[in-house]
């Protein structure tokens, strides 16, 4: 508890904040995403191959705690194809009549099992950092999809003033520039179903498309209802400062 | 009303007489017929209050206030209740427009001497629920238990260990342990449930106290006659509710287009008492008084001052002595400071969302001298030494008059409100 009152007594003395900077030294560019502005909706082509470069390249190390099998669905497979998706897993059950946990497929209203039994063995087999969960990561981050575009386009050699510590990499736009994570995405490391180049760019953009979904997957409905209600209330305001006028002509 | 006739409604009336009571309080109620769109915000703020509880009862019912479930309980509720994302935006920008539309209402109140004689009560409720406000929102915001939610409970219950002596067994005693923990969040849940309906019983003594009088009016001066004021149906309720829809139409743009806008990103990552976030800001509408805090560099002294920038609005009623209400006729010296005021403040929230270092700790402490400079200093020593204009005899004469008002009102000495 010591601990805990130090590090709030030193937030709330603002000693806290020069980690911070490090971090916002950079500079992280924009990018023009299909779900950006008002009218944005995820491309649902960018969304399912950034779905197969999660389940190829991300899903070895990270969870995706909140998204079900069944919540495929939502970006354009069937029914059938996410039965499929989520036989390939096996899944830990039970306990059964005889009080024995056992192994079956996986179905579709099983969650996306998380790759390690839980965040120390997760530490242990990366080199003492957590993998972090990702389906709320563009939420979870300032200026989230651009951020993590960055992130995943951001590794290069370090300058020759810099010493990396054991086992880490060098990432222009992470925190003090160095992360336990190496560069994930290689040319071509997946062969896209629908043919389109696998270049770094390409995959980065289309798992930052995926993930965007991931944590907001009402972000198209929403937008949808919002433009109706929107409309409404212009229409709705017009008619009451009409009747507003009507009402007190008799008093100006 | 014609309901009025209606022989189960006489029925009722003659043995609770409710609806005689609505038709005086809601239907026929004399108000100012001169009240600017500045009014509008006292019917806003109860709005947006019975929003907030209704759909944070509907929230209520899925959300599991225990350490391990409360994050995930909200992402549920996020996912896979239906239209739950709906609901929880409009309840978690729902409490940023109650704090936008409140402190509005106080400016108003400010400037237009609201808090004057015979409303000081009026006032003084009205701070009561601006700090109720304040305790429900801070307990409301720990639920989602995400890290921002953990260390802002962590920082925030910490200020009660400045207190000489029993600061420790006080915080223990908030926190149910020795750390902010599941005890915690269960009282949190539990007092976040309950502080609404507090505020909804001081708003109606709020209600009660602004009918004694009636409203305030842009002029400031007490209505002479019947040819003052107006019913308040059809008048002001249609003129309320126009507002409202703008309201709404700003609101709901939050919504659905910008519903993060107002929170920190952090809170999307499970709360962690292992891991501290860089920044550990409170939520936007604290970051005045928060800067408060930070500019003084003793802790007792810091939450001592922070506590005393709200309680200073408990006296102001005795710290303005200005007879006049309304700024509308007071010098150029009280506008100028007005201003200057609500510009301090602004100041002070972009303070309190920087690091209390540098050139911030500097115009920080700048602004938190103004601040009760503003109060106990220029507000007392103004009443004594302006020279306000003179008043307007009547507000139907003012309103109804034409363009000789302000001649005609000049000829007359000061009335005293």
């Amino acid at each position: 508890m010591g601990k805990i009152l130090l590090t709030a007594l030193s937030a709330v003395l603002g000693l806290g904040i020069a980690t911070a900077e490090a971090a916002e030294g950079v500079e992280i560019p924009s990018r023009d995403w299909s779900f950006s502005g008002p009218f944005g909706t995820f491309d649902p082509a960018a969304r399912q191959r950034g779905f197969q470069v999660f389940k190829e390249v991300c899903s070895g190390c990270h969870g995706l705690e909140y998204i079900a099998f069944r919540n495929l669905a939502e970006i354009g497979y069937s029914e059938d194809e996410v039965k499929a998706i989520a036989a390939e897993f096996t899944m830990v059950d039970g306990p059964d009549d005889e009080g024995e946990m056992f192994e079956r497929e996986g179905k579709s209203s099983d969650f996306w099992p998380a790759p390690f039994a839980n965040d120390k063995a997760a530490a242990a087999a990366n080199n003492g950092a957590t993998p972090p969960e990702l389906s709320l990561i563009t939420k979870a981050r300032k200026n989230g999809p651009n951020y993590v575009f960055a992130l995943l386009t951001g590794y290069e050699e370090p300058p020759t003033d810099v010493e990396l510590l054991e086992g880490l990499n060098y990432n222009k736009v992470f925190p003090g520039h160095q992360i336990a994570m190496a560069a994930p995405l290689f040319e071509d490391g997946v062969e896209y179903a629908d043919g389109t180049p696998a270049s770094v760019e390409q995959m980065a953009h289309d798992v930052v498309t995926f993930l965007a979904w991931t944590a907001e997957p009402e972000m198209d409905a929403r937008k949808h209802m919002g433009l109706k209600v929107m409309i409404f209330l212009v229409v709705f305001s017009i008619v009451l400062y009409a009747v507003k006028r009507k009402v007190w002509a008799d008093q100006h | 009303m014609n309901g009025m006739n209606n022989p189960l409604v006489k029925w009722i009336d003659h043995r609770l007489p409710i609806f005689t009571l609505m038709k005086a309080e809601l239907t026929d109620y004399p108000t100012p017929r001169n009240l600017n769109y500045w009014w509008n915000y006292g019917s806003l703020a109860g709005i947006t209050l019975m929003i907030l509880i209704v759909t944070g009862i509907m929230l209520a019912m899925q959300y599991t206030a225990h350490v391990d479930y409360a994050f995930q309980s909200t992402e549920r509720i996020m996912r896979d209740v239906n239209y739950g994302w709906l609901i929880r935006y409009i309840h978690m920008n729902g409490g940023s427009f109650f704090f936008i539309v409140v402190y509005i209402h106080i400016f108003r109140g400010l400037y237009y001497g609201s808090y004057k004689p015979p409303r000081e009560l009026l006032w003084i409720m009205g701070v009561v629920i601006l700090l109720l406000m304040m305790m429900t929102a801070f307990m409301g915001y720990v639920l989602p238990w995400g890290q921002m939610s953990f260390w802002g409970a962590t920082v925030i219950t910490n200020l009660f260990s400045a207190i000489p002596w029993v600061g420790d067994a006080i915080v223990t005693w908030l926190w149910g342990g020795f750390s902010v923990d599941n005890p915690t969040l269960n009282r949190f849940y539990s007092l976040h449930y309950l502080m609404p309906f507090i505020i909804v019983a001081v708003v109606v003594l709020h209600l009660w106290g602004l009918h004694r009088f009636g409203s305030n009016n842009p002029l400031g001066i007490d209505a002479k006659g019947p040819q003052d004021k107006i019913p308040f149906h059809p008048y002001y309720t249609i003129k309320d509710l126009y507002g409202l829809a703008i309201f709404l139409l700003v609101y709901a743009g939050f919504v659905f287009y910008a519903p993060n806008f107002f929170g920190e990103p952090d809170n999307y990552i499970p709360a962690n008492p292992l891991s501290t976030p860089a920044h550990i800001v409170p939520e936007w509408y604290f970051l005045p008084y928060y800067a408060i805090l930070r500019a003084i560099p003793d802790k007792l002294l810091g939450v001592i001052a922070m506590f005393a920038s709200i309680l200073v609005l408990f006296i102001l009623p005795w710290l303005d002595r200005s007879p006049v209400r309304s700024g509308r006729f007071r010098s150029w010296m009280f506008k100028g400071t007005f201003w200057f005021f609500i510009f301090v403040c602004v100041v002070l929230g972009v303070v309190g969302a920087n690091p209390p270092e540098g050139m911030w700790l500097v115009v920080g402490r700048l602004a938190t001298a103004w601040y009760f400079l503003h109060f106990l200093v220029i507000l007392p020593v103004l009443s004594v030494v302006e020279r306000p204009k003179a008043l307007p005899t009547s507000i139907s004469e003012a309103v109804l008059g034409g363009g000789d008002t302000a001649a005609g009102a000049a000829a007359k000495p000061m009335e005293k409100a």
